[in-house]
């Protein structure tokens, strides 16, 4: 198999479909340390790159690998690299790194149980805090989260455009589950896969700024090599990207990186609805919880309870907006997830004062139908 | 509008960012004209160079020269210029950043990048001292010597730096200071046109930190790389740097061999064909 995007009907595993996502995406550039449960990714993507003339580096560390993406994504490559938690942590600076210089990047996070090294082989939903906060300073992300073999595929591909759009590292937030997990993964022939590339600059170079920034607030990107001569710093930087500590600077600049993405943010969130139109209790969940809850509401509604679903399938920027429509005529809010709870507080803040109850989740699975048809009982009484 | 400097290097360096932000003293001045002039005498495109640094005095190196240039993360200048080595090889990158940066925070990519034969140019900074945020001790400090984070004297051993380097597998290695500017010149344009993994290890005075706390003016610190260093052929591992004592300077390591974009091409030739 040498052909850029296998068209057709595979039965494979979540990992293997987001290698092949980020392939038929236009990664030219992946580097990674071997994690479990995300190591299948550089596995796929190491028997495959060589043969696209593409480049697969297997670093020392995770710190390493992130830089180096970096590095390739100024040099014109759309890069990506992909660890669990572990690998995240050690990441998170130069996470930082590609959110300050603006560097589209893509970093896929399967997740495992943690904290420290938890539990490598098993499923969990607990770095999406992390992911959203874990680098320092004012950051806004972009985070995708898949529910099955297909959307690694698809949400892969979609990272790529956000990041190159938006100019941003974009997760995709898998975890061991649905990385290890076998299903039908249906890919479509090249020309129905939408690719979105940066913005390049339209000026000369003697008058490139390299972090002026038109109304979209994303400026054009030069890489190396273009003749532009464009210097890019992690310090706080004018429009020319030269270092700048003052006020104003810092002001203008954290500003525009934030707002890029909040001002953006109906356009960037994608939900999935099912059966919200007349619900009285809302089920909201993400990733390998939101299959069993969409079975939850089924079981629900025969037994004459009207339940929805409202899966979320970007979870940075929240989906705040999109709750608190949904979930305005009802009598309670059902959040399930594979943590301790997370975006629990996130959701409690979007429907407030309506109650919500919690279903914490550790430990490899997620949580069962029965288990979140109970919550439901519960709330619709 | 800054005003047009008519000087032979004006458009090696980006003169709207001048003065630099260096102490009176420092040897970062005489490392960044060797490099612009290197580039300069070989009329190197600018185009196919891209000057990376990590954080310190000498990250701030990147800033001031007229390349595409990147200020990255402390210690992690060696993977970015990883990932635009083997993203395009047709780009040199030049990483200049200082002991600390490159064999501290940033060792472990230091040996990896010259095992690989990453095809780039390290110029290091060698000032035996973190300059930045005070003059602190580090991995190039020698023995005894007096620092805010050492004030009883330096307990640690230091790196010999191109022993170091060289038996991770470099294919250029050499060791000059900031005394020797024609030498450091010379050597920077045989790096700029190695192919592999080229490494120049720089010593130069930190008068204002490192100098003072140890009762050395900016003239002993100078006069020092004048009188102790001799320029001899030994095995990098004979090349100690001790307090009093001769150090040598000089090349240490010229070989061939395949750069890791070599070695990628020829896999993506086999795995096709």
């Amino acid at each position: 198999m040498s052909e850029a995007i296998p068209t057709g009907k595979h039965f494979v595993h979540g990992d293997w479909a987001c290698a092949e996502g980020a392939i038929a995406a236009g990664c030219g550039y992946f580097a990674a340390y071997p994690i479990t449960p995300a190591t299948e990714i550089s596995e796929h993507i190491a028997s495959r790159f060589p043969q696209l003339g593409r480049r697969f580096v297997q670093f020392e560390d995770e710190i390493g690998a992130i830089a180096s993406v970096i590095g390739a994504s100024f040099s014109g490559m759309k890069a990506m690299t992909a660890t669990s938690g572990p690998g995240i942590s050690l990441m998170l600076e130069n996470i930082g790194l590609a959110v300050m210089t603006e560097a589209p990047c893509v970093i896929v996070n399967v997740m495992r149980g943690g904290p420290s090294t938890g539990q490598p082989t098993m499923g969990a939903q607990a770095d999406v805090m992390q992911c959203r906060w874990g680098a320092h300073g004012d950051v806004e992300i972009i985070a995708l989260a898949p529910q099955s073999v297909q959307e690694c595929f698809d949400l892969t591909v979609h990272a790529f455009n956000l990041s190159e759009e938006y100019r941003t590292p974009v997760f995709v937030l898998s975890d061991a589950n649905i990385g290890h997990m076998y299903e039908k993964l249906e890919v479509p022939v090249a020309e129905e896969i939408e690719i979105v590339n940066r913005k390049k600059p339209q000026v000369f170079p003697p008058d490139y700024k390299p972090y002026e920034a038109d109304e979209s607030m994303v400026p054009a990107m030069a890489c190396f090599g273009e003749g532009y001569r464009f210097y890019s710093t992690g310090l706080t930087h004018n429009e020319m990207g030269y270092p700048d500590m003052s006020v104003e600077t810092q002001d203008k600049l954290v500003r525009r990186l934030c707002d890029k993405i909040r001002r953006n943010k109906k356009k960037i969130t994608m939900t999935e609805e099912t059966m919200t139109e007349d619900c009285e209790v809302l089920v909201v969940a993400y990733g390998v919880t939101a299959r069993s809850a969409a079975t939850a509401i089924q079981m629900a509604r025969s037994e004459g309870i009207n339940a929805g679903l409202l899966r979320l399938i970007t979870l940075w920027p929240f989906p705040d907006w999109k709750i608190e429509e949904v979930a305005e005529n009802v009598k309670g809010v059902v959040v399930a997830e594979m943590n301790y709870g997370q975006l629990v507080r996130e959701v409690e803040r979007s429907v407030k004062p309506t109650p919500v109850e919690f279903i914490p989740k550790l430990g490899e699975n997620p949580s069962s139908p029965d288990e979140i048809l109970e919550k439901i009982r519960g709330l619709a009484k | 509008m800054t005003e047009q400097i008519d000087h032979y290097l004006a458009d090696y360096l980006r003169m709207d960012r001048l003065p630099h932000i260096w102490c009176a003293g420092c040897g970062l001045g005489i490392i960044l004209k060797s490099y612009v002039q290197a580039l300069y005498e070989l009329e190197y495109d600018l185009d196919k160079v891209v000057t990376v640094s990590g954080i310190g005095c000498a990250g701030r190196a990147s800033g001031y020269v007229n390349t595409d240039a990147f200020h990255t993360t402390h210690g992690r200048a060696l993977p970015f210029a990883t990932g635009i080595s083997t993203s395009n090889p047709d780009i040199k990158p030049v990483v200049i950043s200082g002991d600390g940066d490159l064999f501290a925070i940033g060792g472990n990519h230091l040996i990896h990048a010259a095992r690989r034969n990453i095809n780039m140019l390290v110029i290091c900074s060698n000032n035996f001292n973190y300059g930045m945020t005070g003059a602190q001790y580090g991995p190039t400090t020698p023995r005894d010597m007096r620092t805010p984070t050492s004030p009883y004297g330096n307990i640690e051993n230091p790196f010999n730096l191109v022993s170091l380097v060289s038996s991770a597998g470099a294919t250029m290695v050499s060791r000059w200071t900031v005394y020797h500017v024609h030498q450091l010149k010379n050597s920077i344009k045989k790096g700029l046109q190695k192919n592999g993994f080229s490494f120049i290890e720089v010593l130069s005075p930190c008068t204002t930190g490192y100098g003072r706390l140890n009762k050395m003016s900016p003239t002993d610190m100078m006069r020092d790389l004048r009188d102790t260093c001799k320029i001899r052929k030994v095995h990098p591992t004979e090349a100690n740097i001790e307090p009093g004592e001769e150090v040598i300077i000089g090349d240490f390591v010229d070989i061939e061999k395949p750069t890791y974009t070599d070695v990628l091409d020829q896999l993506t030739r086999r795995t096709t064909e």
